[in-house]
């Protein structure tokens, strides 16, 4: 990825900075001028009440949404208007709310699909599957065999993710976004729907991802007891405003976010 | 109504001198009579029914080298309209447009060969340019229609292949001509000409250039399969058809994918315009035998490329064989039109096709 972008970040330097973000959809705000950083190595939760513009955020960094005012600073350099599959070959990868999974493909394939950045031969060489195209696939399928032992997956490697429980198709798709090698993985509430025992394998992943590949995660989730758990710096977004930014210590006690959550007399 | 003399206001006064019946001079004779034409009603019926159900079975035992000559002529049929189909589902699955304009790029993609080698191009060169413009054309077509109308609803897109249409056959007119032309098949090596062989007591005549087609087109389809389950293309491309926005998060290029499809189905479309040409002529009427695709779409499914396969071998063998066996009872010419009844008989049971998406909806 770092033939994209010359410039390698240390860990603990600003990775991307958000700055003054501005979008709305006609007359609706969904993010009115938010600033905050994000910093190499870290995982950094975005919280905030729905309808927040938690999403729309993450939306704005992975190039589903080009915001009207702001800048966005990606490896230290302004990042022009761009498009989602030109993030992608930026570093960026996500996976969704709702999981958005390659339904009639297997496991396999569908964080094989993650390589595809990865892979080069041309057009001919793929019709013919051979020659490079075919080494190709035998590199890649290794790293992606890799991902999926990482993530307890094996078992189900061949079988189409539309047949999967709720829990495992969330895993295969944090593998395909894993499989993209990425510099920032944007997580949309990894663990939404999730059992407790679900939910604790899904934060053990993410923090191995984290120590092991040195991943910096931006991650938005509800269940505050394992963002306080996860998390190193935490984001609170409350009608599309930043209302608050630090440590998890900092934001259990702010007065605004216990506000926002529980709401407020008037 | 009926009503008693006298009674209703409408009463019709009784004949003065009423015909004598049937039945008051030759009871007996009336009775044998009504006996006979019993019998003969049965005995159509009977006939009907044997004719239908029993006679063209029996003809297919007594002849089986009639037999195995149709099954044959079906099969070669239903390949190659397989292949049709497999250029509406290349492009249906990775765009879900339904793609108007496949049977005119069938024709435009073999006048273009033709044309070119009547200019005195090489064949081989000629076919080689052949896919060269097709490339263009996939190139133009994503840049000028698919790429302006992205994210509209399919119905706008559908109408888009609409114009692309008779963009296509305007365009095609204007450089190539209106008058049919005959496929270089000999210049291709395509072999003329038919074997004939004893079979089952008789004989089976197969046409050389139809097992070329078969053998071809088979190629092809195996091709495009392994193509699409197994490599990154491929791969990129089934990701597309399931998801645009999860396809965009890995880093895919709607544009690129589109592109790729619209060029392979562009060779499908060439493929086609060769065998189909090098059996009749090159001309726009070629345009039709698109639309027969259509019964094989919806029985094999729009998105499944075993389903354009073996739809298409059904609707041809069914339709082959129900020209020959049951066509006579309707005075012929039931090939038309038998291929949509199978596939409406099909529908019925099975609304997404044989190997389509399932459709489960959740409440």
């Amino acid at each position: 990825m770092n033939a994209h972008n010359p410039a390698i970040v240390a860990k603990g330097d600003t990775l991307l900075s958000i700055e003054n973000v501005s979008l709305a959809f006609g007359g609706v705000k969904a993010l009115s001028d938010i600033s905050f950083d994000i910093r190499k190595g870290e995982i950094r939760a975005i919280i905030g009440p729905n309808g927040a513009g938690k999403t729309s955020m993450l939306n704005v960094i992975n190039g589903f949404y080009h915001p009207q005012q702001g800048r966005i600073l990606f490896q230290g350099r302004t990042r022009a208007k761009m498009r989602p599959h030109e993030a992608a070959a930026g570093g960026i990868a996500r996976t969704f709310q709702n999981v958005a999974l390659f339904r009639g493909m297997s496991a396999l394939d569908n964080i094989m699909a993650g390589r595809t950045l990865a892979m080069h031969s041309n057009f001919f060489w793929q019709l013919l599957r051979y020659g490079p195209a075919m080494q190709e696939e035998v590199v890649h399928r290794r790293r992606v065999e890799e991902i999926i032992d990482f993530l307890e997956i094996a078992a189900i490697r061949k079988t189409p993710v539309g047949r999967l429980p709720y829990g495992l198709q969330k895993r295969v798709e944090l593998g395909r976004a894993l499989a993209m090698e990425p510099q920032l993985l944007l997580l949309d509430e990894p663990m939404a729907g999730m059992n407790l025992e679900e939910k604790e394998d899904m934060s053990r992943f993410i923090i191995d991802v984290n120590h092991q590949f040195g991943t910096t995660i931006a991650l938005i989730e509800h269940d505050m007891g394992v963002v306080m758990d996860l998390s190193d710096r935490v984001v609170v977004l409350d009608y599309g405003r930043k209302i608050a930014d630090g440590t998890p210590t900092e934001i259990m006690a702010n007065q605004k976010v216990i506000d926002a959550y529980l709401g407020v007399a008037h | 109504m009926r009503s008693n003399p006298g009674e209703g206001p409408f009463e019709v006064a009784p004949h003065p001198n009423p015909l004598p019946s049937k039945r008051a001079f030759t009871p007996v004779f009336d009775g044998l009579c009504g006996e006979r034409e019993r019998t003969a009603r049965g005995a159509a019926l009977m006939d009907l029914l044997y004719k239908i159900f029993l006679d063209p079975f029996v003809q297919m035992g007594a002849a089986p080298d009639l037999l195995v000559q149709t099954l044959w002529e079906g099969l070669v049929a239903g390949v190659l309209y397989s292949l049709i189909a497999l250029g509406y589902v290349l492009i249906f699955k990775a765009s879900g447009v339904f793609n108007f304009a496949q049977g005119i790029m069938v024709v435009f993609s073999a006048l273009t060969l033709v044309g070119l080698y009547q200019l005195g191009v090489p064949a081989f060169l000629a076919l080689a340019l052949t896919i060269g413009v097709m490339f263009v054309l996939a190139f133009g077509i994503e840049r000028l229609i698919l790429r302006p109308l992205v994210n509209q609803p399919d119905i706008i897109l559908f109408m888009a292949t609409f114009g692309l249409t008779y963009l296509l056959i305007g365009f095609g007119e204007l450089v190539f001509g209106g008058e049919p032309k005959v496929m270089i098949t000999e210049a291709l090596y395509l072999p003329k000409g038919a074997i004939e062989f004893k079979i089952l007591g008789g004989f089976v005549q197969l046409q050389k250039i139809d097992i070329a087609a078969a053998i071809i087109a088979s190629i092809m389809v195996a091709g495009l399969a392994v193509f699409f389950q197994k490599t990154r293309i491929g791969r990129a491309l089934r990701a597309v058809a399931d998801s645009h926005k999860a396809a965009l998060s890995v880093g895919i290029s709607l544009e690129y994918i589109w592109v790729v499809v619209w060029f392979t189905s562009g060779i499908v479309a060439l493929a086609t315009g060769i065998m189909w040409g090098a059996k009749s002529q090159v001309d726009f009427a070629l345009e039709i035998i698109a639309l027969k695709a259509l019964p094989v779409l919806i029985l094999g499914g729009f998105t499944s490329i075993p389903g354009a396969i073996v739809g298409g071998v059904i609707i041809g063998v069914g339709e082959k064989i129900g020209e020959f066996y049951w066509g006579p009872l309707l005075g012929s010419g039931i090939e038309s039109w038998l291929a949509y009844v199978i596939a409406l008989i099909f529908l019925l049971f099975r609304p997404q096709g044989l190997f389509g998406e399932r459709i489960i909806e959740r409440i």
